[in-house]
């Protein structure tokens, strides 16, 4: 069902091609397809979750946005020199650094932390609550809840977080100058290659005995359990994984936009994130890139001509294709295939 | 060499209690190694609870589950079943979007420990052993379809397979022959009466024809409670047997 050769192949050459944008699209563009290439790593987790572990998080924002804040932290740091304090903070009337921003100047914790505290705070989670056997429509409102509690905690902490306007104004991510010619293009291919591995990554993660435990967890927990299986365990690792793809998405994606902020964590965001996947199709990595940068790029289309239409616009599209067709684009081209293929 | 055959389930005056109704009224049953046992009773006896019972899903407000001396009756699932004891349940539970040979594979499994499953394909003992059942439940010509488009009887084979495959010493068929025709049913028998031996059975049915062919002991429950064991003739012949359940059922 799921080969692992194919899809490294098509990963490689979908990448390949794509290498090749830089030298085609404009400076806007370019931010674009990077911006929605770096919330596809995101969708990718949602395959692994939703499509083919049943488990539907409602809260992926709370771990883009961990990973965002981790870097913007990081790169707020950079360019001060000992002793000061990030703009914001001197507004808000602190004199002395935090003792947790503390740690975020160190290049090597900013980046781990990036992957490491949305795992680690997504496995504790998941823990807790898949320990204690809730599932499915109650884990889906717990997580947002938890998407709404992150984005309040964000701006009621105005001195420390940026509260509402967020992390912003960046002028260097390890030595490479924001504001040089070249950033675009290299952020570009960095985000790219991160995508690219992310998809072999959670392909093979997908074609490994782990996948088939997954699916079978998503078919009959109980069933799994009393063949003398730990189901919950899967479904931990495959949350923590996927929190840690969203962490990488969020740092790549406040990169590309120059801003994190709670507007882009809380709970409409993390709902549109399991839109895309819905309309991608939600067991196909390949799907959940194309419904990913698909949906961005009509999004962004309507917000410019149409401001106001955007929400409504994207709730039909998304009752439209769950009614219709479940298992979204994907399902649409392997249809056609198998006719080809007759 | 012990003189007496090994003991190896204990249900020792088990209640459960559903919110003040008892599905199991201090019910007892004992069974040894290598046995075959059927349990009959009328709709809503607490058949099924006493499986649930067995396995940990539904916990004892009083009385011990012993398994080879040990309770077992506060151990989670998975530690119960990794002690030797699988369950068929009654409503069809095969893992519909998997292949037959991956639905025996995760019942094969040795190592079920997490961390053993970052790996890739079956080990080639458990493939040895999925092979060997294949054979077993008539469905070897069928590995690489997706369970969920089995026919009914083809499920409940392939989870009486998945049973099997766990190698417990203790299996619970619960209405392994439910929606299956005489030919169907027939050949269920025999592929139990294989498992003897190698396995211990406990076999819930409401089949009689069914019930006879497997040629076990067999303990009668009424509301939540023993009513009487014995062969499969004394049972048919006892008067309070009759009563609650060949005379009202047949
Ligand atoms: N979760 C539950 N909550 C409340 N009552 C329950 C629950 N599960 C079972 N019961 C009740 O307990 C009694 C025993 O149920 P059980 O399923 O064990 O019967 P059974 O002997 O398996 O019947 P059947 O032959 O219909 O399968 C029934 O009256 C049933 O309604
Ligand atoms: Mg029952």
């Amino acid at each position: 069902m799921f080969r692992l050769k194919r899809q490294f192949v098509v990963a490689a050459g979908v990448a390949g091609v794509a290498a090749f944008a830089p030298f085609v699209l404009g400076g806007y563009d370019l931010n674009l397809l990077a911006r929605f290439l770096a919330l596809s790593l995101l969708a990718l987790g949602i395959v692994l979750t939703w499509g083919h572990g049943g488990i539907l998080s409602l809260g992926q924002g709370v771990f883009f946005g961990l990973g965002g804040y981790a870097l913007a932290m990081h790169m707020k740091l950079t360019p001060l020199a000992p002793g000061e304090v990030p703009d914001f903070m001197m507004l808000g009337g602190l004199e002395a650094l935090p003792a947790w921003w503390v740690p975020f100047g160190n290049p090597g914790f900013a980046l781990l932390a990036v992957v490491l505290v949305p795992g680690i705070v997504a496995a504790l989670f998941a823990w807790s609550v898949f320990g204690r056997r809730v599932g499915g429509t109650y884990f889906a409102l717990i997580t947002q809840a938890l998407a709404l509690a992150f984005a309040t905690l964000l701006v009621s902490a105005q001195e420390t977080t940026g509260g509402f306007n967020g992390l912003t104004d960046f002028q260097v991510v390890l030595g490479l100058d924001l504001n040089g010619a070249e950033a675009g293009r290299t952020l570009y291919w960095v985000t790219l290659l991160v995508l690219a591995l992310g998809w072999a990554g959670v392909a093979a993660l997908l074609a490994s005995r782990f996948g088939t435990m997954l699916r079978a967890v998503r078919d009959g927990e109980n069933r799994v359990r009393f063949l003398g299986h730990d189901a919950a365990a899967y479904k931990i690792i495959a949350f923590a994984v996927a929190a840690m793809l969203a962490g990488a998405a969020g740092a790549l994606f406040t990169l590309h936009a120059g801003v994190i902020s709670p507007a882009m964590v809380g709970v409409v965001p993390s709902i549109e994130m399991v839109i895309w996947v819905a309309i991608g199709g939600r067991t196909s990595l390949a799907g959940a890139i194309a419904g990913t940068l698909a949906v961005n790029f009509a999004r962004d289309a309507i917000s410019s001509a149409f401001p106001d239409l955007r929400p409504y616009a994207l709730g039909l599209l998304f009752i439209l294709v769950v009614t219709l067709l479940p298992g979204g684009l994907a399902e649409l081209l392997a249809a056609r295939f198998r006719k080809v293929a007759r | 060499m012990s003189p007496l055959p090994d003991r190896l389930l204990e249900v020792d005056g088990v209640t459960v209690d559903y919110d003040g109704f008892k599905a199991l009224d201090g019910f007892s049953l004992t069974l040894d190694a290598g046995e075959i046992r059927v349990v009959i009773g009328p709709n809503g006896a607490g058949k099924s609870t006493l499986c649930d019972t067995i396995i940990g899903r539904v916990r004892p407000s009083a009385g011990r589950v012993l398994f080879r001396g040990q309770d077992i009756s506060k151990l989670p699932e998975h530690r119960i079943a990794g002690l030797g004891i699988c369950r068929k349940f009654q409503a069809p539970g095969v893992l519909a979007s998997l292949s037959v040979a991956d639905n025996l594979g995760i019942a094969a499994a040795i190592d079920k420990r997490w961390w053993r499953s970052f790996g890739f394909g079956t080990p080639p003992a458990e493939a040895e052993r999925i092979a060997v059942i294949l054979e077993r439940i008539g469905l070897a010509g069928r590995r690489d379809v997706l369970a969920g488009t089995l026919a009914h009887g083809e499920k409940q084979w392939l989870e009486i397979g998945m049973v099997v495959a766990t190698e417990a010493e203790l299996l619970l068929l619960d209405e392994p022959t439910a929606g299956m025709g005489p030919a169907e049913t027939t050949r269920t028998a025999e592929l139990i009466r294989s498992l003897a031996g190698d396995h211990s059975i406990i076999v819930i049915d409401h089949d009689m024809a069914f019930v006879e062919q497997l040629a076990a002991r067999v303990t009668v429950m009424h509301q939540g409670q023993f009513l009487m064991q014995g062969s499969i003739a004394e049972v048919r012949a006892d008067a309070r047997v009759a009563e609650v359940y060949l005379g009202r059922a047949k």
